[in-house]
């Protein structure tokens, strides 16, 4: 019995909401249980957003992640806010290219990927929650890349298919991101 | 099975309606549910039904009023300002004995108080909402399954016993995303003959009505719908136990406050606590036989709640005080943490050694 | 030989109104109006909160009784429910449609909703005794403005259909009177043709008629027929506000 519990937290438009759904379904296709909880509200634009996802062998209790397994965090105020709450021998995933502070804790993995500043280079500036979300693939998820065509194909809408590959190539940059 | 998707409680419990047969909402935007009459706006038109974006919530109520007058299916949803607004349509659905489903996506009160999740409107909608004696079903999804189906059941209700079903949701539920299987079944058949269609000069005018200034009617009227809310109650409470075959400690938490509470169980379990509980999934009726054979064997209850305090009194009712209720809760947007309910679980059981 | 007859979509009951008042006329109207269209079995009538509350024994056809003011909202839901089959008309007094139920009067005017709204204007609220209405006159005496209307701590009357016209939804306005024989015959005309627009689909129409209250207006049901021509008509003329189709 199993359960990750992740929290990614940006600014509105970052695509943390969506970093998460790509979890929540990489989970649901894999036969797990997941649940994923936004933040939601006018701070949504703008502000700071962050959402909850849990993935899971058993059912699922609450969806609020306030000690979460490994934390995806894309700016310093998410950083501040929620570094603390991992658990110990949990993992954080942070944006290194928009924070420059160090984990000052030793008892959490920290992987530094400079995401925005990779995403920029590869040609698509919005994708570096997908570079995240790699690392996340590689460092803390079970089964890693194997599936994220099938996880992509539910996630990006038919209309947006063109993007399907971008995405693919983000996760793998931020995948073998070293 | 049906392949599980993905969604969020708001979309769940649209597309159930759909499968449900409604094919008419009537709707004002408001946070944290407006994902349902966007879905609904983006679906009705192409399976022939009508999305109608209502000047307030007083009028999207007594549209649903006229739509449901007509014996179709109907729906409307709201967060708790909203249904402040749709209290008066609610009684004069009650009064005219239309069926009908509302959805309360509950936000943090009073006046126009928050978006973050909340349960305080439970009065409101356990005890009617608007003037008058009559009750609502209330029915309080846990998961996004049941947010579907619920919606899909609460339409079944609301026309088996001419009553407005309500969904009494929260923030967290409407927003959240899991996994839903959106297999429903049948739609069951009720009669309509009540229902205003044209007379087609064919059967007496129907009239959908709910004045009466014959107080001996107006009483016998009022007698007759408790007499159908009596049924309610023998027939359709619904809840879930959960570890409560040895529980000594019986807590009761209903929506995103029994998520909650099961972690915490499990945790207390893991200390060697004999807690248990008991989820109303229909809070009215309430299930009151459920808690007061609880009370025969449990010591002390424990009601969560993300209000000050508003079910605890029909846990109280339910075992008509013979234990102690202790009240465990945030509000104002706020959710009471695993942590907080573990605490107040071993704070209880501190009281019973 | 018949050579009188209450229409068929009148129900054979008495009326409850005051003697004097002219709501029977209008409800013979409309009736007489749903009689020669053929529709009073596909007809749907919203009865209001006010003097005339009780409408829903008076016709023939299914009726429903809507909260104060919520008519033109109860009417939208019937009519959506099947716009092919029905026929969906409201009968409003003006505290009705014009005080408290001013927004959904407006919000249906202005989604060219397609049904029939019969506006009775008397320019008092008659069922809760006198008192002052949106469309009381300047001056007017009533229960709640015992020293006359004063505009300046009430403001002025609402000119329904003035105020309706202005705006781009609707299909037909026009504001008649039930004093004489002569506006009688213009007030049934007006009427039937707000039905057939609703039949062709054109959408919403609205008749204001003005209409008397001798009760409140503490008049003989004379004097009040002539008040009408001397008090309201000046302030409310007769007329199409708007029509649509003729344009």
């Amino acid at each position: 019995m199993k359960t990750t519990q992740i929290l990614i937290a940006g600014f509105g438009g970052q695509g943390v909401l969506f970093a998460g759904k790509f979890l929540a379904y990489k989970g649901l296709l894999e036969d797990r249980q997941v649940s994923w909880l936004p933040s939601y509200g006018p701070e949504m634009r703008g502000g700071t957003a962050n959402c909850s996802v849990t993935i899971s062998d058993a059912p699922i209790g609450s969806p609020i992640v306030t000690k979460p397994d490994c934390l995806i965090a894309m700016n310093l105020p998410s950083l501040l806010k929620y570094k603390d709450t991992v658990k110990a021998g949990g993992t954080i995933i942070l944006d290194s290219a928009l924070i420059s502070e160090k984990v000052e804790r030793d008892d959490v993995n920290v992987y530094y990927v400079p995401a925005t500043k990779l995403a920029g280079e590869a040609g698509f500036p919005t994708l570096a929650n997908m570079i995240l979300t790699g690392k996340y693939l590689a460092a803390v998820d079970e089964v890693g890349m194997a599936d994220i065509d099938d996880v992509l194909a539910k996630v990006v809408p038919p209309k947006k298919a063109n993007l399907v590959e971008i995405n693919k190539q983000a996760l793998t940059i931020g995948h073998d991101y070293e | 099975m049906a392949e599980k998707v993905l969604m969020k409680g708001n979309e769940a419990i649209a597309e159930a309606a759909i499968l449900a047969g409604c094919r008419h909402y009537f709707g004002y935007p408001i946070t944290p549910q407006t994902e349902i009459a966007a879905y609904m706006a983006k679906r009705m038109p192409k399976i022939g039904g009508c999305f109608l974006q209502a000047e307030s919530e007083v009028a999207a109520i007594n549209m649903v009023y006229g739509l449901a007058s007509t014996g179709k299916r109907v729906m409307t949803s709201s967060s708790s300002p909203g249904i402040s607004l749709k209290a008066e349509g609610l009684s004069y659905m009650a009064g005219s004995d239309l069926p009908a489903l509302v959805v309360n996506v509950q936000r943090g009160g009073p006046g126009l108080g928050g978006i973050q999740p909340s349960q305080s409107d439970y009065f409101q909608a356990t005890r009617g909402g608007g003037h008058g004696d009559y009750h609502m079903i209330v029915l309080a999804p846990a998961s996004v399954q049941e947010m579907a189906s619920l919606t899909f059941k609460g339409f079944d209700l609301a026309e088996k016993y001419r009553v407005t079903s309500m969904i009494l949701a929260d923030g967290t539920m409407g927003q959240m995303m899991e996994p839903v299987e959106l297999e429903m079944g049948e739609v069951n058949e009720h009669d309509k003959s009540w229902a205003v269609t044209g007379t087609k000069m064919a059967r007496k005018h129907n009239i959908i009505n709910s004045l009466s200034l014959n107080s001996e009617q107006l009483e016998q009227q009022n007698f007759e719908r408790f007499e159908r809310y009596k049924k309610i109650e023998e027939n359709e409470v619904m809840y879930e136990e959960f570890m409560m075959d040895d529980a000594e400690i019986c807590v009761v938490a209903f929506g995103i406050a029994s998520r909650v509470s099961k972690n915490a169980i499990m945790e207390a379990r893991a200390k060697g606590i004999k807690v248990g509980m008991i989820r109303p999934i229909t809070l009215w009726p309430f299930p009151k036989k459920a808690l007061e054979t609880a009370a025969e064997k449990c010591k002390a209850f424990i009601s969560v709640e993300l209000s000050m305090g508003q079910m605890i009194e029909d846990v109280e009712l339910a075992i008509r005080c013979k234990r102690p209720v202790t009240l465990c809760n945030r509000v104002g947007g706020m959710i009471p943490s695993s942590e907080q309910v573990l605490a107040t679980i071993e704070q209880v059981q501190g009281g019973l050694e | 030989m018949i050579v009188f007859e209450k229409p068929k979509a009148l129900a054979d009951v008495p009326f409850h109104y005051c003697p004097g008042c002219t709501h029977g006329i209008i409800h013979r109207l409309v009736a007489e109006a749903i009689d020669e269209l053929g529709i009073e079995g596909q007809t749907i009538g919203v009865a209001p909160v006010g003097c005339s509350v009780f409408a829903y024994n008076y016709f023939n056809c299914d009726m429903v009784e809507a909260a104060h003011g919520r008519a033109p909202a109860v009417a939208t839901g019937l009519k959506r429910s099947d716009p092919e089959n029905h026929i969906v008309f409201t009968y409003q007094g003006d505290g009705d449609l014009a005080s408290i139920g001013m927004a959904e009067t407006v919000h249906a005017a202005t989604r060219n909703e397609n049904i029939t709204i019969i506006f009775v204007n008397n320019a008092i609220y008659g069922m809760t005794g006198g008192q002052m209405a949106p469309t009381s006159l300047p001056g007017q005496v009533t229960q709640t403005s015992p020293y006359g209307r004063d505009p300046k701590h009430c403001g002025y009357p609402v000119k329904v259909c003035e105020m309706l016209s202005q705006l781009e939804g609707p299909e037909y306005l026009e504001r008649v009177a039930v004093n004489n024989i002569k506006n009688i015959r213009a007030a049934k005309k007006a009427i039937k043709k707000a039905f057939e627009n609703q039949i062709q689909g054109k959408g919403f129409s609205l008749v204001e008629v003005l209409s008397s209250c001798p009760t409140n207006w503490g008049m003989t049901p004379q004097k009040a027929l002539e008040w009408i021509d001397e008090a309201m008509i000046p302030y409310y003329p007769l007329g199409v506000y708007k029509d649509r189709s003729a344009e």
